[in-house]
């Protein structure tokens, strides 16, 4: 089975620290080059390669992300 | 007739707390006052009332105890002293500024350090001008029997739920060891989980959906709320100065001079006025309950009308400054006191009152 | 199919628990204390036990945990956690008391809070969280720094002669009768702190079970004072700090009867 996933950021509360871009096992989240309000880099999802594991939300010590997830 | 049976001074502490129906009380050992704890655990009222009682590791301990039961809405109380309640001073001052409402009992000795482990009175400044850290007042109840020790739990507690503030029992080596016949006051039950908060809508003991959370805490780094949250307590301290001051008399009528003594040191102040009576002295005796608020305005209306005051204590001048401060230079202020464990005798007193007005 | 459309309620797989307040964490970036904050909430809203909940904050970075807990809080004097615990919970018997604890906090200033709470088995969760540096306070040497670690007030590191060596409670505290369940664990990866919330439910489960103390370490990082970035502070963590406070169980009562 397979699963594909995607995750919202609330980018305004994110401080930018990485963990998630560190514990993601399909390298589908980066900083982006933008920051928010705070000046924060924050963390975005990038391509097509989530799988919806949530290791980035449950790493997130700001709790910032939820995960979503399908069956495919 | 209610009965009556002979306590001492720190058993009547232990009695009381029982037939009151206080929840807890956490303790250390400590010359003179290790009867309370002894009397309690003789007594096991978890047994009976459910109260619990504890020995900590250290006064430290103790008073953190009586800040997580008291954080909790529960009626705790603690007891010590004097090195030991200097040992608190940290959890008073927490106390105080969560509003935190308990009963402490200092069963006094005399210091500094180590000291000795005879009566004194030597924690006047300490208890009543603070101890700890910040612009904060115990409410402080000066026991002169076995009785007052045995009614003041009830009555502290009173008082500190009242203002949510904590209750200094300021009682001395001599009031706690003393054995006196003392009337056991109609008991009252434990509170019910729903009467403690029903008391205590702020207790810290379990957010039920239908209510914020509560929570019990004395840091504020905005200066603003910190100078504030100051302000407001300052108000509570000027509304106990104006509700419950107490004090007693003696002899004061027609008096032209006036002792001012608290616990032990009034009851042999009382036996000094008689002996000056009968010497033809018109001497009176103020006997301040409460320490804090003391009972300035009267000292202050009877520095109209008397020659002179003495305050009488057991060290070496603390109680005194009050006395002057509400005397304001209207009568001349003398002290008398002894220190280390030794206790004046009713003439030693008349002595000292005549040799200050110049009567010899 | 595309990103939106797995964006829809009926996918959603993890999110923030309301058990934690929308109060945006004082925390640095990639501070532990935002995980532990964050399981702690997870468990207490999986038991369904926000209202027999009591938690007891330190001094230290985490004093302000009552602002992200949705639960009733004491915040205590520096150390004195498990006093407040002690009393919160022989009061109150049927609630679950724990406390969370810094190393300064729990390790230096309040070592004999802690360990005679542990030896009067005390029926509470104490949580601590242990980076070897005192963190509010600017970085200086806490009970618990590595021979070696720089810190603000040991510029050259720490060595044994001038500072004593690190204090390394969790086995200290297992020799005592009292305690229930002692473990050590981390939250630098997802199954790092998979495992530490099952931790942590454990010990609120023991801890109305009237089985003794139960003791959480958490392994844990502070990249301010550690003058890493958080990513490169949890590989240091696990380089050096694991070595001396190795991850996993030092005692269960209940197991290992």
């Amino acid at each position: 089975m397979a699963f594909k996933g995607a995750i919202d950021i609330d980018k305004e509360k994110c401080k930018g620290c990485a963990v998630c871009v560190a514990n993601c096992p399909t390298a589908s989240i980066q900083l982006s080059k933008m920051v928010n309000n705070k000046g924060y880099h924050y963390a975005e999802m990038v391509g097509e390669g989530c799988i919806g594991c949530s290791s980035c939300a449950i790493v997130c010590p700001d709790s910032v992300i939820s995960v979503y997830r399908i069956k495919i | 007739m209610a009965e009556k049976i002979l306590l001492k001074g720190n058993e009547a502490i232990a009695i009381s707390a029982i037939r009151n129906g206080i929840d807890g009380y956490f303790g250390y050992p400590i010359t003179p006052q290790s009867e309370v704890m002894e009397t309690l655990m003789k007594e096991r009222p978890w047994l009976t009332t459910g109260m619990v009682v504890l020995q900590a590791e250290s006064e430290t301990s103790s008073i953190n105890m009586v800040y997580g039961g008291a954080a909790s809405g529960k009626k705790v109380m603690t007891s010590s002293s004097s090195p030991g309640i200097s040992l608190m001073c940290e959890g008073i001052s927490y106390l105080a500024g969560a509003e935190l409402p308990c009963v402490i009992v200092d069963c006094q000795r005399g210091g500094p350090g180590l000291g000795t482990i005879q009566p004194s009175q030597s924690d006047y400044n300490q208890v009543v001008k603070g101890g700890g850290h910040g612009d904060y007042r115990n409410i402080v109840l000066a026991p002169a029997s076995a009785q007052d020790m045995y009614d003041f739990v009830d009555l502290g507690f009173d008082l500190a739920f009242r203002y949510r503030n904590p209750v200094v029992i300021l009682a001395d080596g001599i009031v706690g060891q003393m054995m006196e016949k003392v009337e056991l006051r109609p008991e009252k039950p434990r509170r019910s989980q729903e009467e403690v908060i029903s008391d205590a809508p702020w207790a810290a003991v379990g957010k039920p959906s239908s209510r914020e959370r509560n929570i019990i805490t004395s840091l504020s780094l905005e200066a603003d709320v910190q100078e504030k949250f100051n302000h407001k307590l300052q108000e509570k301290y000027d509304l106990i100065q104006e509700k419950e001051v107490r004090y007693e008399t003696y002899r004061v009528e027609d008096a032209e001079y006036l002792f001012v003594a608290f616990g032990c040191s009034s009851r042999i102040c009382e036996a000094a006025t008689d002996l000056l009576r009968e010497e033809g002295y018109k001497v009176g005796m103020l006997r301040p309950v409460t320490l804090f608020p003391f009972p300035a305005k009267v000292v202050s209306d009877m520095a109209d009308k008397v020659r002179s005051m003495m305050s009488i204590e057991l060290n070496l001048g603390q109680m005194v400054d009050d006395v002057r401060l509400a005397a304001n230079g209207k009568c001349p202020v003398g002290f008398y006191g002894r220190q280390g464990g030794n206790i004046f005798t009713p003439d030693e007193i008349a002595e000292a009152f005549k040799k200050f007005n110049n009567f010899e | 199919m595309n990103i939106e459309d797995i964006k829809k309620p009926e996918n959603l797989v993890y999110s923030k628990t309301p058990l934690l307040t929308d109060a945006v964490m004082h925390y640095c970036p990639g501070c532990s204390h935002g995980v532990v904050h964050k399981l702690v909430a997870e468990v207490i809203e999986e038991m369904g036990i926000q209202d027999k909940t009591v938690g007891i904050s330190p001094v230290g970075c985490s004093v302000f945990a009552y602002n992200y807990i949705d639960i009733d809080w004491q915040q205590a004097a520096h150390g004195r956690a498990p006093a407040l615990a002690t009393a919160v919970k022989r009061l109150n018997p049927e609630k679950y008391v724990f406390t969370y604890q810094g190393d300064g906090d729990l390790c230096s200033i309040g070592t004999a809070e802690i360990i005679h709470a542990c030896a009067r088995g005390e029926n509470i969760l104490v949580i601590f969280i242990n980076n070897g540096i005192y963190g509010m306070t600017g970085g200086q040497m806490a009970p618990t720094t590595l021979l070696g670690m720089k810190t603000s007030t040991t510029p050259y590191g720490r060595d044994a002669k001038l500072n004593g060596f690190p204090m390394v409670i969790a086995p200290m505290i297992a020799e005592l009768d009292g305690t229930a369940y002692i473990t050590r664990q981390s939250v630098h990866t997802a199954a790092a702190a998979r495992k530490a919330k099952a931790a942590i439910r454990k010990g609120l489960e023991y801890s109305v079970k009237g089985v003794g103390l139960s003791f959480v370490e958490i392994v844990a990082t502070c990249n301010s004072g550690w003058k890493l970035s958080p990513v490169e502070a949890n590989r240091w963590m696990v380089e050096n700090m694991f070595p001396k406070y190795p991850i996993g169980d030092i005692k269960d009562v209940l197991k290992d009867k």
